[in-house]
């Protein structure tokens, strides 16, 4: 299991050492610096074995996260559990940066020591951690509610604390979904995908029991709905082909694995209910055609089209497509029909920004790349043309189809849930090679 | 809010001015100063001088402070143990308080302060923990006792800690169990006898099961773990099981899904691999690992890892999803390098033309790592498609134009082995190659383009020339080079003799005489005299065709694969090395962990070094493992004058080629037979045995081992009883082209407790081609572990390349001990004693014998006949035999003269031995 876990600057200055097995010294805590900070490489692995003791680092803007064993332990779960840590740390005090770790070393240290016992990752939940570890210390309890606290975290309903009340019962569905592809030049798919989250926003008195409804091909045929294509011929509406999907821990897995449906207790407030990722069947929002063309070895012609994909009716914001220039660029001259186009020297790249963008439009943008001659044999790698946006839509065609809430003890029905739902399409990575 | 502050005190005087806050009487005041204590520790300064002040703070109402207070001690507790006794008496009394936290709080701290004194305070408190009313108490207390099994092992056992957290397993909430469950995995891990100190059976199963689904994340993960070590009874437990966890594989966290992914791996060994659930579930397995490879990027990477393990094992789960391996642009460069691999093992006909596009996108880009390595995966693919070989020969070619020196060097070194593969398909490209011959730098890339040259010799004009220029800096080159060199010369001069006899001539000199290395200078005069006595035998050895290289290299070795598989999503996994190889000291003496085999005869052969005379056995047999997984890691190894396995494809066997010829190809140069192997009956005098002495039934040698799964270690065996010595008779032959040795044996403890009487004894080095007729005397004296079969003995054979693992089904009759004879009337009250549920009835087919032949027969074999009578006709053989552990068996053996049928009633106290018994005469009657 995990023997201890260390929190350093860029420097390499040690901010938070908690060691939790007698195998692991203080040695350790500069074998990592040595060895990997201050290493002259790049990071080849984020798994260093240094004298037989393996060190498992993420790193996060500046800050190294690092846990240390010397057993075979369970990999993936160390990551999992050092992303926690920095998840658990942002809810407490916003963004993990040298500064706020200082400033909260306490509450860390008080943290590492509920989260991890002998190096055996614990209840990680911070909505339950924040019940009885607070940033002003903690706070002194009642008999009950010492009682609560400690059947919350061990408890099977971790996620979720008894006697919560609202006058309004309501509840958000927020659609999330990233649209990922990668386009050979020539505008044929290499691969696409959307990887989607369903994030809910719960406010709901009691312990409401869920059941959640997606147009899930296989949820759909279980359902013994008419199958997907007669109803799609009533309702205009598919049912999409969910390659995999995860959920949150208060869904019931098994119900899911034997019924095909998803019920379950929602924690309270904001939380991310689902993650799915389709292939089949994407709408790609924009596609961006490139046209490359090298004068000679001093100079570069660019022309880039952008063209929408979606119903006229919808707005697309936030478009901003990155168009990388080489190295050796030394001024760059621009034209563009829509938005604004930038060459910022510090990035290699053209940034090409347009506010909004309706739907079956095509916009153009062209670039006079001058170079200087340089007579490093290095070629420039054409990096692919990157593009990020919104859209107001789930590319995958994922839909909500219900929402029902069921509180059996209190006095209030499904009808008077208050739903919101909406539907958000971004991109992931994607890209278009020139 | 700046608690920043107590990072920047670097004053001098500092420990004094902390020690008078410390003891200051405003409460303000001390917390203040212990938070300066606990940065400046952090930090890594050294406040163990403060010890008594700050536990002098422990007593306190504020939860906060005493936190910080316990973080102290417990890291320097052990530096100060008589201090810390001080503090014992507050964690006592904390263990009472009313509220939980608390109560938790103090045993969880307690047990990480690893001081002798404060351990043995703790055993009171941590056994009324352990039955708390509060489950998050009983959850801490839980891993408290691995704490303490840490410290003090033998304490948890004597105190009966282990037995209270086998209750925890029943506990009502999921987490408890969690917990407890991963405290025993440590503890049985950590035993120091490497015997589980709980073993789960389907009960505990079950009950991990059911808090499966209610418990945390994290409790979810140690679950899973525990269950992939256990064993289910037969296929129809283990595809319940299988049907309870692949609901984990929709859990957001990505080590559930991998560890519900080893289970299932593991137990799908245990089916058919036709069958429908099989195949069911290797396509539900399929959607969850591809979503893994959306993670952040360091949860990817240890995916990757397990998924080229999954790859290699059943290459049929991911073989549609090529495209998810696609390499991202702003992939780190850990994930490109992983997901390159995988892309390679799953390159087939069908998806070539894309992988081929993709891979020739990744050579142009920065990272040098990277594009070698995709250069690399380039020409795999030729070898391993064959329809595409055309084409990547002419990206390769491509590649080559663009002059990016170390482009161009790896796309020589992959173009070497196409040409092996493909031999006179592809020579019509050499001329291109030769442009660059001057900017080839590395050893790997020389060698290969050396040995083109030196391979098609009578297609270049210039080869001379070529050769001829490298020869000028012969003493600068690597060994590498040198060999090559010198092997590319002897080729040329065989092939061109009239003007090359000089540039022959002089590599020969520089090999011979000016080399100090013992590798070259044999080769070199392994050449020369083949020249010199016979230039024909030299042509036929030196131009023999050579083997061709396998499509799938730096494939894992089987066995190791198997052992991976059963550690996927562990460091194991992402080291692609066994445990043993970067796990030290104590959990060494717990099992290598096998697959479950389908038969439902376990392999697994537990390596505990319980025996003095062969502790010494394992740790070498561990760490040959891990040594030889460092040496692959490592560059290419120097090539010794051993030639290597035919199809390691590796630089070293293209090398060694010509040698290869020299010791087995060339029908001219017999291979080096090896003297007939030594005559048993020398052995047997060594062992004090006269083989010829005893006439029982010995059963003819059967196939242990064959040589593809000994890496070329072939054993036939059998088991003898001779002159009251039980032995085990084994011929070793080796199929192999490199002589072995260092043999040992091991056997896993087994049901009548054989262990080796003496080391095992094999000619050394055993050399190709030769065998030896090993005996292995065997004492019924050591640790005793009911099998099942009753019979059988799992065996283990170690030489210089691996160990290998085999099961063995011993004859009963070795077991017929010598003082079987029963008095009559003992026999008589002996059959009317034993309960007529324990008789058996067998028939024995055509034995054509008379009785009283009979008896002689069984009494050569240790049965004894003590009454004889015939009744209607009938002969009725009353026989008794004692097996060496001290079982009596009595036998009725009813036989009609004429009738070839026997009919055999066995009649025991242990009715388990009546089948081998009954197999045993069958055996010997036969014989």
């Amino acid at each position: 299991m995990i023997g201890g876990l260390f929190i350093y600057n860029h420097k390499g200055e040690v901010l938070i050492s908690r060691v939790y097995r007698d195998d692991i010294g203080r040695n350790a805590v500069d074998a990592f610096r040595v060895n990997v900070i201050h290493a002259r490489q790049q990071v080849r692995s984020p798994v260093t074995n240094i004298a037989r003791t393996s060190f498992f680092h993420v790193k996060r803007a500046n800050i190294w996260v690092a846990a240390v064993t010397k057993q075979n332990v369970n990999a993936s779960m160390v990551f999992e559990f050092l992303l926690k840590v920095t998840d658990c740390m942002q809810s407490y005090f916003g963004k993990v940066s040298e500064e706020n770790i200082k400033n909260n070393f306490v509450l860390i240290y008080e943290l590492l020591d509920e989260i991890l016992d002998f190096g055996y990752p614990q209840n990680t939940d911070t909505g339950v951690l924040k019940t009885f570890i607070t940033q002003q210390g903690i706070r002194t309890q009642t008999k009950e509610e010492q009682a609560q606290i400690t059947s919350q975290v061990t408890g099977q309903i971790g996620w979720r604390r008894e006697g919560i009340k609202y006058r309004r019962n309501e509840l958000f569905l927020d659609v999330l979904e990233y649209v990922n592809l990668l386009m050979s030049p020539q505008g044929q798919v290499l691969s696409a995908h959307v990887a989607g989250k369903v994030v809910m926003k719960s406010y709901l008195s009691g312990m409401p029991e869920c059941k959640f409804g997606i147009n899930d091909k296989i949820i759909m045929e279980a359902k013994g709905k008419p199958s997907a294509d007669e109803s799609a011929a009533r309702t205009g509406k598919t049912a999409i082909v969910i390659d995999d999907c995860q959920f949150h821990q208060c869904v019931k897995l098994s119900k899911f694995e034997t019924e095909h449906s998803i019920s379950f207790i929602p924690p309270d407030g904001e939380f991310e209910l689902m993650r799915y990722r389709t292939t089949k069947d994407i709408s790609l929002p924009f596609r961006v055609i490139p046209l490359v063309r090298e004068v000679g070895r001093t100079k570069m012609e660019v022309k880039v089209v952008v063209k929408s994909n979606f119903k006229p009716s919808l707005l697309a914001q936030k478009i901003e497509i990155r168009i990388p220039t080489p190295l050796n660029t030394s001024g760059v001259q621009l034209l563009c029909m829509k938005g604004k186009a930038k060459y910022k020297a510090s990035e290699n790249a053209i940034v090409w920004k347009i506010k909004r963008m309706g739907g079956m439009k095509e916009s153009q943008l062209s670039a006079e790349i001058e170079l200087l001659q340089t007579d490093t044999k290095k070629k420039w790698t054409r990096p692919p043309i990157s593009m990020n946006f919104e859209v107001p839509f789930a590319p995958s065609g994922f839909k909500v189809r219900y929402l029902k809430v069921f509180e059996p003890k209190l006095n209030y029905s499904d009808h008077d849930v208050i739903k919101w739902v909406r539907y958000i399409g971004r991109s992931g990575l994607y890209e278009t090679r020139c | 809010m700046t608690d920043s502050k107590y990072f920047t005190t670097t004053k001098k005087g500092e420990i004094f001015e902390l020690k008078s806050e410390l003891n200051s009487e405003k409460k303000e005041k001390k917390r203040e100063a212990v938070k300066k204590v606990i940065a400046s520790m952090t930090v890594g300064k050294d406040v163990s001088a403060l010890f008594p002040d700050v536990v002098n703070c422990m007593q306190t109402d504020n939860l906060e402070l005493k936190k910080l207070v316990y973080l102290y001690l417990m890291n320097y507790a052990k530096s100060q143990p008589d201090m810390a006794i001080m503090a014992v008496n507050t964690f006592v009394k904390d263990c009472e308080d009313p509220n939980p936290l608390i109560r938790a709080l103090a045993v969880r701290t307690m047990g990480c302060i690893r001081v002798d004194k404060i351990t043995e305070y703790l055993c009171e408190p941590l056994r009324k923990c352990l039955k708390d009313e509060d489950p998050y108490v009983r959850k801490t207390a839980a891993v408290c006792v691995a704490k303490l099994h840490d410290i003090n092992a033998s304490l948890v056992e004597d105190q009966g800690f282990l037995d209270q957290l086998k209750e925890l397993l029943s506990d009502s909430n999921p987490m408890v169990v969690a917990n407890a469950v991963a405290a025993l995995s440590e503890i049985n891990e950590a035993s120091s006898s490497g015997v589980p100190l709980v073993e789960m059976n389907t009960q505990t199963i079950n009950k991990l099961l059911t808090a499966l689904n209610e418990c945390t994340e994290w409790g979810q993960v140690f679950i899973l773990d525990s269950i992939s070590n256990y064993s289910p009874k037969d296929e129809r437990e283990a595809q319940s099981i299988c049907e309870r966890i692949t609901p984990r594989l929709a859990h957001a966290n990505a080590a559930v899904v991998l560890s519900a992914v080893k289970v299932l791996m593991k137990l799908m060994e245990m089916m058919a691999p036709d069958a429908d659930f099989v195949v069911n579930l290797s396509k539900k397995l399929a959607p969850p690992l591809v979503t893994l490879l959306s993670s952040e990027p360091e949860v990817q990477y240890v995916a990757l890892r397990n998924i080229n393990l999954i790859v290699q094992k059943r290459p049929d789960i991911l073989k549609n999803e090529m495209k998810v391996f696609f390499v991202k642009y702003n992939d780190p460069i850990y994930v490109k390098l992983e997901k390159l691999d995988i892309m390679i093992r799953l390159a087939n006909q069908s998806n070539i033309a894309q992988v081929l596009s993709e891979l020739k996108e990744y050579a142009t880009e920065v990272d040098v790592d990277f594009v070698r390595k995709a250069v690399r995966a380039i020409g795999r693919c030729a070898i391993k498609v064959e329809p595409s070989a055309e084409r990547c020969v002419s990206t390769l070619l491509d590649l080559i134009q663009t002059k990016v020196n170390y482009v161009v060097q790896e796309a020589i070194v992959v173009i070497k082995d196409i040409f092996r593969k493909y031999p006179n398909r592809y020579e019509s490209i050499i001329s291109t190659l030769c442009e660059n011959l001057d900017t080839l730098d590395e050893p790997e890339a020389r060698g290969s383009m050396i040995w083109i040259i030196g391979e098609y010799a009578e297609r270049i004009d210039n080869a001379d020339e070529l050769l001829e220029s490298f020869l000028e800096g012969f003493q600068d080159e690597s060994t590498q080079v040198q060999l090559q060199l010198l092997t590319a010369i002897v080729k040329l001069f065989l092939k061109r003799p009239a003007d090359t006899q000089e540039l022959v001539q002089q590599v020969l000199t520089l090999a011979t005489q000016d080399s100090d290395n013992p590798d070259l200078r044999d080769r070199g005069f392994i050449y020369w005299r083949l020249l010199s006595t016979d230039p024909a035998a030299a042509r036929e050895v030196v131009l023999a065709d050579k083997p061709l290289i396998s499509e799938e290299t730096d494939l894992l070795e089987p066995s190791l694969l198997d052992e991976l598989v059963c550690h996927i999503a562990s460091l194991a996994s992402v080291y692609h090395k066994p445990p043993s190889a970067f796990v030290e000291g104590r959990g060494l003496g717990s099992s290598r962990r096998a697959l479950p085999t389908r038969s439902g005869s376990q392999d697994i052969l537990e390596s505990s070094p319980s025996h003095g005379e062969r502790s010494g056995v394992i740790p070498t047999q561990e760490s040959l493992i891990g040594d030889l997984l460092t040496m692959d890691l490592g560059g290419p190894p120097v090539p010794s004058s051993v030639p290597a396995a035919p199809f390691a494809s590796s630089g070293l066997d293209l090398l060694s080629g010509g040698l290869d010829g020299l010791l087995s190809d060339s029908p001219s140069v017999p291979p080096p037979q090896a003297a007939p192997a030594p005559s048993v009956g020398l052995l047997g005098d060594i062992f004090g045995l006269a083989p010829s002495a005893s006439t029982s039934y010995v059963a003819p040698k059967q196939m242990w081992l064959p040589a593809a799964r000994g890496k070329g270690l072939e054993i036939t065996g059998t088991f003898s009883r001779r002159n009251g010595q039980i032995q085990m008779e084994m011929t070793m032959t080796n199929r192999a082209m490199q002589p072995m040795m260092q043999f040992a044996v091991q056997l896993n403890k087994n049901s009548f407790g054989l262990v080796p009487a003496a080391p095992l004894h094999v000619v050394s080095p055993l050399a190709p081609n030769q065998s030896y007729e090993a005996v292995l005397p065997l004492n019924p004296t050591g640790p005793v572990q009911r099998m099942e079969p009753l019979t059988n003995l799992q065996v283990a054979i170690k030489n210089n390349i691996d160990v290998f693992y085999f099961a063995v089904v011993m004859p009963m009759n070795i077991f017929f001990a010598e003082d079987g004879q029963m008095d009559k009337r003992v026999f008589l009250s002996t059959w009317k004693d034993i309960p007529a549920a324990n008789e058996v009835q067998y028939t024995i087919n055509n034995v054509n014998m008379s009785a009283d032949a009979v008896s002689s027969k069984m009494q050569q074999n240790n049965v004894f006949t003590i009454a004889k009578r015939n009744v209607e006709g009938q002969d009725m053989l009353y026989q008794s035999l004692k097996l060496v552990n001290g079982i009596w068996i009595l036998s009725e053996l009813k036989m009609q003269p004429g009738n070839p049928t026997l009919i055999l009633a066995v009649k025991t106290r242990a009715p388990d031995v009546s089948a081998g018994v009954n197999t045993a005469f069958d055996a010997i009657l036969h014989s």
